[in-house]
Formats: C-alpha cells, sequence, structure tokens
C-alpha cells in the first residue's frame, strides 16, 4: 500500500505531511512511501533525508497524485497555482486523502473529491476522546500556535517580558491576559509564564480553572452561575448576562495588561467578538494583541486576517499561519499524529475503514464518493486535559450515595411543615411559641458557627460543646428547692452531679487539649 | 441570702448564650481557639451563679454538695485522661449528659406545683416524652459506645436478625407510651408511662449503637453528642429556661454538622451508618477471589532509613494504630531529625482518621507537632506525585485504593489520601490484618509500597536510631 506525499501548494505553507522520521516507521509497519520532491524543503528537510529513510522522491505533481493509494496532506486540497488545477481534481478515482478538511465550510472541496469517488478522512473531525488523543492534529497544532503567539507577541512587543532589577533601574515585568484556555491557550501561557510574564487567563469553562493555574496563571472568575462547557469539552455559547460581564472585565483588564492573546472559538460557529474596538483604544500604547482565532473572523474586531495591522498605537497579529511558522515541530507533530491514526487503521496489511470505530466514523467525510459527514450525534463526553499539560488531573467523579426521592420529598415536606407550624400557631399557648423562635434561631446561629470550624479542632470542640452542654444542670438546680426528701429534689441534684462532672470535665479537658496545639 | 431578681437573671442568662456563641465560633481558628475554651467558661460561671442565687432556688445544700462532688470527679477525669483516650471521654461525658436529661425529665413530671391546661399541659407533656427519650438514648448509647471504645465490648458491628424491625417496635412503643401519657386526662398524669419509655428507650440506644462497626464511631460520637444537645434543649422547653434551650440547639446542630462531616468524609450516608453494620450489610464480605495481584514486598529498619536519608520530601499519613501503638512522641522526634536535614516532612490527616473527628490533630498536638505542618486530604492529596517517600503509620482504609477503582468494595467512593503516588510508599503495620472495615488493601501490593512489620512505636523508635548512626558517619 502505497502512501503518497504532495508538496503543500498554499502560499506561504511551510509544513510537510510526513517527516523523514514518520517515513521509516511507515515503512516498518509495512507501508511504502512516495514524497514529492522539494515537498519537506520549508521545513528544513530536503529530499535526501527522505531518500535516506527509503521514500521513493517523485517529481512529478500530477504523477504523485495520481500514483498514491492514500494521499497525506497537511492543507485541504486546493487550486494548484503551477498546474492550474484544482487538487481533488488530480486524486484518482476511488483515491483516499487523509488531511485537514475542514467539511462545515468546504463544501465545494468535497464535492470534487465525491466526484472522484474518493474516500476522504478529515484529520479536523477525529472526535476528542481520550483513546484518540494520539491523533488528534488540532491539538497539536494549537500547542504550536499557542507557543508561537507567544513568541510573535514578544517580537512586537517592546519591552521585557520578564521583571528585571538591573544597575541601570527597574524593569516591570510584562502582563498578559490568555482568553480561552484550550489547548492553544494552555500552551500561550506556558510560553508566557517560561519568558517571566505575569499571566492570567479567563475561560468560560470553570473546569479548566485547575489546568489554568497548574501552568502558572491566574484564573480571573466572573461572578455570574453559568457552565461554558459544551458537547465534547468545547466551549458553547454564554447567555447576554454572562457575555455582558465578561466584556466589562475584558475592558478593565485592557487597560491593564500589554498583551493579550485570544483563542476563543466555538465548534461551527464565526469567533466571538471579544476585544472591542473600544478597549483596544483603552489598551497601552506599544500593547500587542494576538488573534488565534483570526482564520475564523477573529475575536479582536480590528483583527485583519493574515496580517498585522496598527490601530490606536496597538499592534494587532491576525495571523492564519502560526504552526506553519514552525514548520519542523508542527510537520513531526502532524506527520506523528497521521503514523498513529495510519496504525489504527490496521498499519498495510490490514488497512480497514471500520464504520464502528467512533474514531473513523467521526473523521470519516467521503467513503467512495459517498458522503457520511455528518457523523450521528453521540452523547456528550467528558474531554480528558490536554497532552501539553503536565500536571492537569482528570477528576474522579465519586459515586455519591443517591438521596432518594429527594423530587417529591422536598415539596412534600415543606408541605407538612407548614402545615404544622399553622396547627402550633393556632392552639400553642405564646410563651411556647416564644421559646420555639428562640430555639429555631439559636439552631441556625449553631449551624453557621461550628462550619467555620477548623477540622484540626474538632476534638476540641465536641469536648467543649460537650461542657457547654453541662448547662442542664441548671434544670437540676431549678429543682432542688423542695424538702431535702423528697424524690424531685434526690433526682434533682443527681442531675447536678452528672452535670457539673460535664462541666468540669469538659471544660478542663479542652483546655489541655488547646494548650498543646503550637505552632 | 439575698437574691437576684427575676428579671436580671435572664440577662445574665443573655450574656451566657452569646459567651457560648462565642465561645464555638473562637474555634474557628487555632490562635482563638483558648480564648474560646475561656468564654465557655465564663459563660457556665454566670449561669450557675444567677441561677444559685436567683428567686427560684431556696436551698443551698443538695446544691452545693452535688456541684461540688460533680466538679471535682470531673476534674479527676480530665486531668487524667492520656490524649489516646480522648474519644472514650467524649463518650462517657455524652452518657452523663443523657442521664442528667432525663432525671430532669422525670422531675419535671413529678413537679406538680404548677398547674397547666389545654394546649399548654399537652405541649408541657410532649416535652417532657421526647426529653427522657432522647435523653435515655444518648445516656445508653454514650455507654455502649464508651465501652466499644475501650476495648470493653468488642467492635465488630453485633448484628441481630430483624434488628431493624426490633428497633421500629421499640420507636413506635415508645410513641405509644407517649401518646398514653399525654393524654391521660388527669391533670396529673402517673409516672409509670414515663419510666416505661425511660427503659425502651435505653434498650433502644444499646441496640442501635451495638450494631455500629468501630470504623463508624466519629460518626457515632458526633451523632451522640448532637443528641445529647437536643436532650438538653427539650429540657429547656420543659422548665421555659432560654439558655437552656440555646445551648441544646448550639450543641445539637454541632454535633449535627460533624456527623455530616464525618459522613461526607467516608462517603456514606447519615442512615445508613446509623442503622448499622459497615460492609456486612452487603452480604458476604467480598470473594476470596478478589485478592489484588502482585506480591508483598518488606524493608527493614535500616532500608527505610536510608531511603529518608535520601528524600527530600516525606509526607506522614498516621492512623489509628499510631494512637494505639501511642508512636506520636518518638514520631515527632523521626521528624524533627529529618527537618533539620532540611527535609520537608508533612502530616496528612483524613477526616476520618481516628475514632472522633480531628482524633490526629490532638494526638500530633500532644506530641508538640506544630500545626502549620500538618495538614488536610485535600490540601495535601495533590502534592504526593512529588512526594519521595509516604510513609503509612497504622492507617488502612484511609489509604486504600480500592476506594477509588473498585466498584465492589465496601468503602468503594470514599475519598482517600493517595499515597501510592508518591515515589516510594512505606506502610507501617503489625501485620497483614485488615482494617476496620474488613477489606483487603491492594496498596500493599503495588510496585512502590513497601511494608515495614512491627508495632509502630517500637519501628518509629528503631528508624530514628538508623538514622542517627547513619548520619553520625
Amino acid at each position: 500500500m502505497k502512501l503518497a506525499v504532495p508538496k503543500e501548494c498554499r502560499p506561504g505553507e511551510r509544513r510537510v505531511a510526513l517527516t523523514p522520521e514518520n517515513v521509516s516507521r511507515l515503512i516498518k509497519m509495512g507501508f511504502t512511501v512516495a514524497v514529492e520532491h522539494d515537498a519537506g524543503a520549508g521545513a528544513s528537510f530536503d529530499d535526501h533525508d527522505y531518500l535516506a529513510a527509503g521514500a521513493e522522491i517523485v517529481a512529478d505533481t500530477r504523477q504523485i497524485w495520481q500514483t498514491g493509494d492514500v494521499l497525506l496532506k497537511v492543507q485541504p486540497p486546493a487550486p494548484h497555482p503551477a498546474l492550474g488545477v484544482h487538487e481533488a481534481d488530480l486524486i484518482r478515482e476511488g483515491g483516499t486523502l487523509v488531511s485537514f478538511l475542514y467539511p462545515g465550510k468546504n463544501k465545494d472541496i468535497i464535492d470534487k473529491l465525491a466526484a472522484r469517488k474518493a474516500t476522504a478522512i478529515a484529520v479536523d473531525q477525529i472526535p476528542r476522546i481520550t483513546r484518540a488523543q494520539k491523533m488528534d492534529a488540532l491539538s497539536s497544532m494549537a500547542n504550536i500556535a499557542g507557543y508561537r503567539a507567544v513568541v510573535e507577541a514578544a517580537s512586537f512587543y517592546g519591552r521585557f517580558f520578564t521583571g528585571q532589577m538591573t544597575a541601570a533601574g527597574r524593569v516591570p515585568p510584562a502582563k498578559v491576559l490568555v482568553i480561552g484556555a484550550g489547548v492553544a491557550g494552555l500552551a500561550a501561557i506556558g510560553a508566557a509564564r517560561g519568558m517571566g510574564a505575569i499571566v492570567r487567563a479567563f475561560d468560560t469553562r470553570p473546569t479548566v480553572k485547575e489546568q489554568v493555574k497548574s501552568m502558572g496563571a491566574e484564573f480571573i472568575e466572573l461572578n455570574v452561575e453559568e457552565d461554558g462547557e459544551g458537547a465534547g469539552g468545547y466551549a458553547k455559547e454564554m447567555s447576554p448576562a454572562f457575555i455582558k460581564a465578561e466584556m466589562a472585565m475584558f475592558l478593565a483588564q485592557a487597560k491593564e495588561v500589554d498583551i493579550i492573546i485570544t483563542t476563543a472559538l466555538i465548534p461551527n460557529r464565526p469567533a466571538p467578538i471579544l476585544i472591542t474596538e473600544e478597549m483596544v483604544k483603552a489598551m497601552k500604547k506599544g500593547s500587542v494583541i494576538v488573534d488565534l482565532a483570526a482564520e475564523n473572523g477573529g475575536n479582536c474586531a480590528l483583527t485583519e486576517p493574515g496580517n498585522v495591522v496598527e490601530r490606536y498605537g496597538v499592534h494587532i497579529l491576525g495571523y492564519t499561519d502560526l504552526p506553519s511558522r514552525l514548520a519542523p515541530t508542527a510537520s513531526l507533530l502532524f506527520g506523528n499524529n497521521l503514523t498513529h491514526l495510519l496504525a489504527d487503521l490496521g498499519g498495510a496489511s490490514h488497512f480497514h475503514l471500520d464504520l464502528a470505530d467512533e474514531v473513523v466514523r467521526g473523521a470519516l467525510v467521503l467513503r467512495n464518493g459517498e458522503l457520511l459527514w455528518p457523523p450521528p450525534p453521540r452523547p456528550p463526553v467528558v474531554l480528558p486535559p490536554d497532552l501539553k499539560v503536565p500536571t492537569a488531573k482528570v477528576p474522579v467523579p465519586h459515586p455519591k450515595h443517591e438521596k432518594k426521592g429527594g423530587g417529591v420529598a422536598g415539596p412534600v415536606l415543606a408541605l407538612l411543615a407548614t402545615a404544622g407550624l399553622v396547627g402550633l400557631g393556632l392552639v400553642a399557648p405564646p410563651a411556647f411559641l416564644s421559646h420555639l423562635t428562640v430555639f429555631a434561631l439559636a439552631c441556625i446561629v449553631g449551624w453557621q458557627v461550628v462550619w467555620n470550624v477548623t477540622p484540626a479542632l474538632h476534638t476540641p470542640l465536641m469536648s467543649v460543646t460537650n461542657a457547654i452542654s453541662g448547662i442542664i444542670v441548671i434544670g437540676g438546680m431549678l429543682q432542688v428547692s423542695g424538702p431535702p426528701s423528697s424524690t424531685i429534689v434526690m433526682l434533682g441534684g443527681a442531675a447536678i452531679l452528672l452535670a457539673s462532672i460535664n462541666i468540669a470535665g469538659g471544660f478542663l479537658v479542652t483546655q489541655r487539649m488547646l494548650k498543646m496545639f503550637r505552632k | 441570702m439575698t437574691t437576684i431578681p427575676e428579671t436580671l437573671v435572664t440577662i445574665a442568662y443573655l450574656v451566657a448564650g452569646l459567651l457560648f456563641i462565642f465561645s464555638l465560633g473562637g474555634l474557628s481558628a487555632q490562635e482563638s481557639a483558648r480564648r474560646g475554651n475561656v468564654f465557655g467558661m465564663v459563660g457556665m460561671l454566670i449561669a450557675v451563679l444567677v441561677t444559685t442565687f436567683g428567686p427560684r432556688v431556696t436551698s443551698y445544700t443538695v446544691l452545693t454538695g452535688a456541684l461540688v462532688t460533680g466538679g471535682a470527679i470531673g476534674a479527676a477525669l480530665a486531668s487524667r485522661v492520656g490524649m489516646t483516650s480522648m474519644p472514650q471521654m467524649v463518650a462517657i461525658l455524652h452518657s452523663f449528659v443523657g442521664a442528667a436529661a432525663v432525671l430532669v425529665g422525670l422531675a419535671t413530671a413529678l413537679d406538680h406545683s404548677v398547674r397547666l391546661y389545654g394546649a399548654e399541659a399537652t405541649i408541657h407533656e410532649v416535652e417532657i416524652a421526647l426529653g427522657i427519650f432522647v435523653g435515655a438514648i444518648t445516656f445508653t448509647g454514650s455507654v455502649v459506645a464508651y465501652g466499644k471504645l475501650q476495648g470493653l465490648i468488642g467492635s465488630k458491628p453485633l448484628l441481630l436478625p430483624g434488628r431493624h424491625l426490633i428497633n421500629l417496635i421499640a420507636f413506635l412503643g415508645c410513641l405509644y407510651l407517649g401518646f398514653l401519657f399525654i393524654t391521660y386526662g388527669d391533670y396529673f398524669p402517673p409516672l409509670w408511662p414515663l419510666l416505661a419509655i425511660t427503659g425502651v428507650a435505653c434498650l433502644l440506644g444499646i441496640l442501635l449503637v451495638m450494631a455500629i462497626g468501630g470504623a463508624d464511631m466519629p460518626v457515632v460520637v458526633s451523632m451522640l453528642n448532637s443528641y445529647s444537645g437536643w436532650a438538653a434543649a427539650a429540657a429547656g422547653f420543659m422548665l421555659e429556661n432560654d439558655l437552656l434551650i440555646i445551648t441544646g440547639a448550639l450543641v445539637g446542630s454541632s454535633g449535627a454538622i460533624l456527623s455530616y462531616i464525618m459522613c461526607r468524609a467516608m462517603n456514606r450516608s447519615f442512615l445508613s451508618v446509623i442503622l448499622g453494620g459497615f460492609g456486612a450489610e452487603e452480604g458476604a464480605a467480598p470473594a476470596a477471589g478478589a485478592q489484588p495481584a502482585g506480591e508483598v514486598k518488606s524493608i527493614t529498619a535500616e532500608e527505610t532509613a536510608e531511603l529518608l536519608r535520601e528524600a527530600k520530601s516525606v509526607i506522614v499519613v498516621p492512623g489509628y494504630g499510631l494512637a494505639v501503638a501511642q508512636a506520636q512522641h518518638p514520631l515527632y522526634e523521626l521528624t524533627q531529625i529529618l527537618r533539620d536535614r532540611g527535609v520537608e516532612v508533612r502530616f496528612a490527616i483524613h477526616p476520618v482518621a481516628g475514632r472522633l473527628p480531628g482524633h490526629m490533630n490532638v494526638l500530633l498536638a500532644e506530641a508538640r507537632v506544630p500545626y502549620d505542618i500538618v495538614f488536610e486530604m485535600e490540601e495535601v492529596n495533590e502534592d504526593f506525585p512529588d512526594t519521595d517517600v509516604a510513609i503509612v503509620i497504622g492507617a488502612n482504609d484511609i489509604v486504600n485504593p480500592g476506594a477509588l477503582d473498585d466498584p465492589s468494595s465496601p468503602i468503594y467512593g470514599m475519598p482517600i489520601l493517595e499515597v501510592w503516588k508518591a515515589k516510594t510508599c512505606i506502610v507501617s503495620k503489625r501485620g497483614m490484618a485488615s482494617g476496620y472495615a474488613g477489606v483487603d488493601n491492594p496498596l500493599f501490593y503495588k510496585q512502590n509500597t513497601r511494608m515495614l512489620f512491627g508495632d509502630a512505636k517500637q519501628t518509629v523508635v528503631k528508624l530514628i536510631a538508623e538514622l542517627k548512626t547513619a548520619l553520625s558517619h
């Protein structure tokens, strides 16, 4: 089975689908590999490297598209500038293509491929489940984009990232705000922290707070209760109230921070505008905004996708090719993702597209020209945190005992309690009711006070409450004033005796214990 | 003797009530805790003094005698008790409150000096019956808890066949007797229904606590703490005394919160604890086939000392076994040796370690371990992966990984200290016996676990000796 790697034809694209290292691994798995002449040049791999790894070098573009059983590419097929044809028309009848495809917005490409009776696997559609993490090219690229965003920001920012005390004077550290703590956001946090900046991050999904903190950034929280986590761990759209609070926070932050990196994307929608013109105006001169959502319209209102613009003294970077700017690493990770995918599909000997496999079903757009996308919906899956976060943890859900019949019991109990209180109010004497008031209030006071007790002091708490409950001594004391021989007096006396053991014992033992606690 | 007017007594009671609230509030932090205890004592002193010199007390012989005797006994108990036997001490003190509540209730029922009519009389009688019922359960329940903690009664749960039915019958019986007492019709109903309630409730208290296993003792003790509060509150209602009501409510809710916290720490519902039978409820204990894979690797004190010498960070997880062996003092000496060498030593306390909420903290405090190196489970659990050595001393169920990954384990779902995530985990234990929950512990079979067999105290002492010789070289 022959894999073919054409040279990427999109202007400025420097990545290549396989590196020589990937090639030799795939050959070990039984594939044969053909690579177009100069395909790896942009990523610093030349033809000799591929030859040494065991690949065949093909000079002719049409030939490589025609001979490969499986075409491996980074970018979706596009009109080829040198040949004047669309790449999708070059694939041989019944051939297979693996690349980024974004079928949601590239219907024309899919149609062209379908006309060729091709099979198409979109690596961007691989579901984000644990098993598929090793094939998740979107995460690989997002990680690189996040890192590169910081590097680009640094090159436009005229100051140090890290604060320094030099003999010549003090330099303050840069403040970086990262919006959206997905893979790219976390990578950006890590890179900016590594360079010494003060980093804050915001995300609509509270579950990522821990990951943000683990990367060393401060997590900004809004006082609005809403979870922004949608299906598959991606973000969803938020309510107007939330967005209002969010925008106010962004404006306040814009005045303060030097660099904003936005990574907010909602699946299958244009990127939300988070940084308005007003906020750009509010930023300090010399600040930098890097908009990682530029390809989908941008998170900043002033972003020009693909370009750098300067507005109100702020550089706004709308690069859409950040992974390509780190071509060797991006190619290596992308190639690794493809290698894992090909291994998962059965390697060269058992190559098979199993529709029952969740990963295959998700990524398979066309099978011999038949449109299979979008796949039937799956139940939402909690996304395990990303590859690049060493300390991120998957929260282990602890099975809790179910409260039985909580749904109905609540209202019924409330009704019964109301009825009981009304009944009591009708018959009970006023004195009793005032005692009841005192009792209810005291319960609530006790409840509030005791929750504040630190767990380390739970034993002293018990012994002191014990001593205090010796207050029942008063009950006995009120009863011992009859003739000494009467039963009441004897009972009362015994009660006093027992209760006073409690009082003395409880307080003294508490005192003893508390004396031991020391710093 | 001059008497204080009733209004002044009421104000004094108010002050005492506030002082009690401040007292509990003081326990929110170590720094203010001692002041809190003093507030409590002052409050109690005020309450006792104004009652003594108040208008309703006219004879002082019995009163003074009983107060002084009781106070002396209490003081003697408090000065003798060891920190390891705090659970027993607390339990027996609860029983006194319970018994006092019963006595006050009976005395109130005998007191015919106040005549009440209609609803007022009914409410009064309900209060008496309720106070006696709660008091009696608290009394015998606490005595049994004391017996179990002291080792006088076996700690295994006593599961009578049909015990739920027996308990239900006893409860309904008390209800019926109470009903008889209240609806007797006469102005002064006879005493026998009350005495019968006392008897049945005493029995119920015994049955309830007998059925609860040793591992659940923290919940039982805090639950009885709560009951003793409610008993005091009920006494307050029958005597129309707001101070008793306030105090009872404070103590009652305090105990309730503690029980709730303990149950949450064990991931069990309150009902399943008080109805008894830990693990045994699910029928057969985990099958013998569920024996964890792997082998148990033991380690000597010398090798452990070697490990500790190389370690940079150490977390110690103490359990009830530490209390039993009285190993807290040598343990702190070991800690100091390591800290002097620049090793970061911390203690991790599981919420249900020991037999009383906060028991381990008290023990460590007794050994003069500074409280800023003692951490709660949530504070420290994430740090195990960065820890070189985790030392488990006398703990078992609270470090059992089965609680996380084995749904068939009776303790499944209970949050635990994840000690096996440390580079090496040393478990000091007398033998391979399982913990209170009767569950085998897969921790012992983990790749990086080493068993240090022997009595906890002797083991720690040996470790100190080994470390000292190793360091002197």
